[in-house]
């Protein structure tokens, strides 16, 4: 399946290339023969149901969980050679909250990959820290202790930290995820200013309502690829039907019958 | 006392070589045990002391005689074997990591017991000290042991100085540094590495049971002091350093119980206990997060808000009476409010007159600010939240006295944008009862 029929739309090669790739926890199959591409310069989506693998396919790309089948190349390289161009903003409720550090020095984590080994964040690196707070309108908390931040702030923070590195590609986990109607604004246009400077950004998300809005391309997935493209071409009832309109009966039982070991008779 | 004196003093070579040695043990294992904390790996540290007694008594079978270094080799060689069986039980099984600790320190140190005891009933078996090991005996160090255990706490505290970002960064958020293309299976390693040396050169000093204290209490108790990372590291080692100076001096000095231990007291409870009692100081008695300072907070909030609310019941009590400088009487508050009334008194906001009480004209003043704040709420309640009239009264109550004056700012912004800013105290949307008596009053 060519996951972006359209492709002739991205002249460029695509900046995600996912090839026939197979993730399994526990022998349990997560995500099954996935073959997508991500264009360059564009806001994509992955939308999908609980435990459609939406998550898991952000880190397969990251090279985060072990590939069953398949790779995964990024600008038309290995992960390893172009790390430093790809920014990760986790699930917020990934880390201890009362953590002792500052929103600065949260956001200064996002230079720890240019400074190399050993080396301490500098004055230079402090002012981009700033500078990226200010983007996501937090200028102000830079001292404050992260256990002092609301849930939209704590994503903010998260979204500064990704700034800070500067990439040109960023995948998010679920940055709308439980943030006030103030922050999802802050985000949509941070993630508006990435598009026009030429940065790709993929997204895990999960109000369909907003898709069309905020996003350019979508990826919808439920342990397999359903659909992807342009969100006006792709985004359909048809394919939301598919997405979430029950699983696969026949490939779950048969993701459990691996899981189990079981053996069929012939 | 004297002898507690002489000792600090340093007026014995070798006593001053073993205290300068567990103090620096100290300093290390609490700057190295804050990362340990931090990463919910201390129980690791544990796991990898228990399990050095087997490693010991191993190279003593090997060895034949007492030798520190070789003792190090063993406990080192059997703590990295605990290591790996508690990753190798985590990943080849679904049995949870804090039950594959329990298995590792369990069969460890049973083993090690039991290696111990045959050792004991040898011949000469008894001068290999290894009872020492159990509890910790610093009295039994001489200077060459001593000397290393500095060394190690110095590469300790060397890789924890160098690593600091790495480590931070693990610590917080695994994944995002994996993300960056950190190698963070080998950071983690490195820390677990330096927390294990820490605790095996422990050993001799602190004892296979409670070195772990000696990682987890500073850590622990440094928590309390700070809310950043470089503070808490520094305070967790000056921590560290004072139960293991402290602890080793009061072990050697403290009067034996009666006809119990053959020279002093072992080393490791001492440690412990010194390390305990600064916890719990740290835990009462911390400026931010100690719980008497919590409490006080509370009930600093408390009190404002039975004094806002005796303020308004004044003020709702008058407005009914249409003259807010009338004479009113104590029977108009509910008996928290009531409990206050020395203290509005004493603000200058209420005096007697006659039999009975008036608001002063800043006492009017500050009722009104209290009741204007209310109302402008319950205004917002009503129209920005579509509550019903009678159910926004509770909700006022509860938010109005948290209302900062920023958030009464944007309050009274969005009202007037709205056209519906009053000036002066507005009327109240909904009919203003006289406060029941101690309706929301329980208990004394």
């Amino acid at each position: 399946m060519s996951a972006l029929a359209g492709s002739s739309a991205t002249p460029q090669t695509p900046v995600v290339d996912v090839h026939d790739v197979t993730v399994a926890y526990h022998r349990r199959p997560v995500l099954w023969d996935i073959d997508v591409q991500v264009p360059a310069g564009k806001l994509v989506a992955i939308v999908g149901p609980n435990g459609a693998g939406k998550s898991t396919l952000l880190k397969a790309v990251l090279g985060l969980v072990p590939l069953a089948s398949g790779h995964v190349t990024v600008f038309g390289g290995t992960l390893r050679s172009v790390r430093r161009r790809v920014g990760y903003v986790p699930q917020r409720e990934a880390v201890d909250w009362d953590f002792p550090i500052t929103v600065s020095e949260v956001v200064q984590m996002g230079r720890y990959g240019r400074l190399g080994w050993v080396r301490r964040p500098g004055a230079a690196d402090r002012e981009i820290a700033r500078e990226c707070l200010a983007k996501v309108g937090m200028e102000a908390m830079g001292e404050r202790q992260i256990s002092q931040l609301s849930g939209g702030q704590q994503q903010r923070v998260f979204l500064a930290r990704a700034l800070a590195q500067d990439a040109d590609l960023y995948l998010m986990d679920e940055p709308f995820a439980g943030v006030d109607a103030a922050t999802e604004r802050v985000i949509v246009d941070v993630l508006r200013g990435l598009r026009d400077i030429g940065r790709t950004v993929v997204a895990v998300h999960h109000d369909l309502q907003t898709v069309p809005e905020y996003f350019d391309h979508v990826i919808m997935l439920n342990l397999r690829l359903v659909a992807a493209g342009p969100v006006g071409a792709t985004f359909t009832g048809a394919n939301l039907q598919s997405t979430y309109g029950g699983r696969l009966t026949l490939l779950d039982q048969a993701a459990e019958a691996i899981r189990t070991g079981t053996v069929a008779e012939h | 006392m004297d002898q507690l004196i002489r000792l600090l003093t340093l007026q014995d070579a070798n006593t001053r070589t073993v205290l300068l040695g567990t103090t620096l043990l100290g300093v290390a294992s609490g700057v190295v045990g804050v990362f340990a904390v931090l990463r919910k790996r201390s129980l690791v540290a544990d796991a990898v002391a228990h399990a050095s007694l087997p490693g010991v008594c191993v190279a003593y079978l090997v060895i034949g005689d007492r030798s520190f270094a070789g003792f190090m080799l063993g406990a080192i060689a059997m703590g990295l074997l605990a290591g790996g069986f508690i990753a190798f039980v985590r990943a080849a099984t679904r049995t949870k990591e804090d039950a594959a600790i329990g298995l590792a320190v369990g069969g460890f140190f049973g083993l090690g017991i039991a290696l111990s005891r045959i050792i004991q009933s040898t011949p000469g078996g008894t001068k290999a000290g290894l009872d020492g090991f159990i509890f910790g005996k610093a009295a039994s160090m001489v200077s060459t042991d001593a000397m290393l255990i500095g060394v190690v706490a110095a590469v300790v505290l060397l890789g924890c100085g160098l690593m600091f970002k790495e480590f931070r960064m693990v610590c917080f958020d695994r994944e995002f540094a994996s993300g960056q293309g950190w190698p963070t299976l080998r950071i983690d390693l490195l820390l677990m590495g330096l927390v294990c040396v820490c605790t095996v050169a422990g050993l001799p000093a602190v004892g296979v049971v409670l070195m772990v204290s000696l990682i987890v209490i500073p850590a622990a108790a440094a928590r309390f002091w700070t809310e950043r990372l470089t503070p808490m590291v520094l305070i967790a080692g000056v921590i560290g350093g004072m139960c293991g100076l402290l602890g080793t001096a009061l072990s050697a000095t403290l009067p034996a119980p009666e006809g119990g231990l053959s020279r002093g007291w072992p080393t490791g409870p001492v440690i412990t206990l010194v390390g305990t009692a600064i916890f719990v100081f740290s835990l009462l008695l911390a400026p931010e997060r100690g719980v008497v300072a919590v409490a006080l907070r509370r009930w600093k909030l408390r009190r404002r808000i039975a004094s806002q609310n005796l303020l308004r019941s004044v003020y709702e009590h008058l407005e009914r009476g249409g003259d807010l400088g009338g004479a009113w009487t104590p029977e108009v508050l509910n008996s928290a409010s009531a409990r206050c009334l020395p203290a509005a008194k004493r603000a200058g906001f209420v005096e007697p007159v006659g039999g009975g009480l008036v608001l002063t004209r800043a006492g009017r003043a500050a009722a009104a600010r209290v009741v204007r704040a209310h109302r402008l709420w319950e205004m917002f309640l009503i129209s920005g939240a579509s509550l019903p009239t009678d159910h926004v009264d509770r909700d006022a109550d509860e938010i109005e006295h948290h209302l900062s004056p920023e958030l009464l700012a944007q309050l009274e912004a969005r009202l007037a944008a709205e056209g519906r800013l009053p000036a002066g105290v507005p009327r109240s949307p909904h009919e203003t009862t006289p406060a029941p008596r101690d309706a929301e009053v329980a208990g004394p």
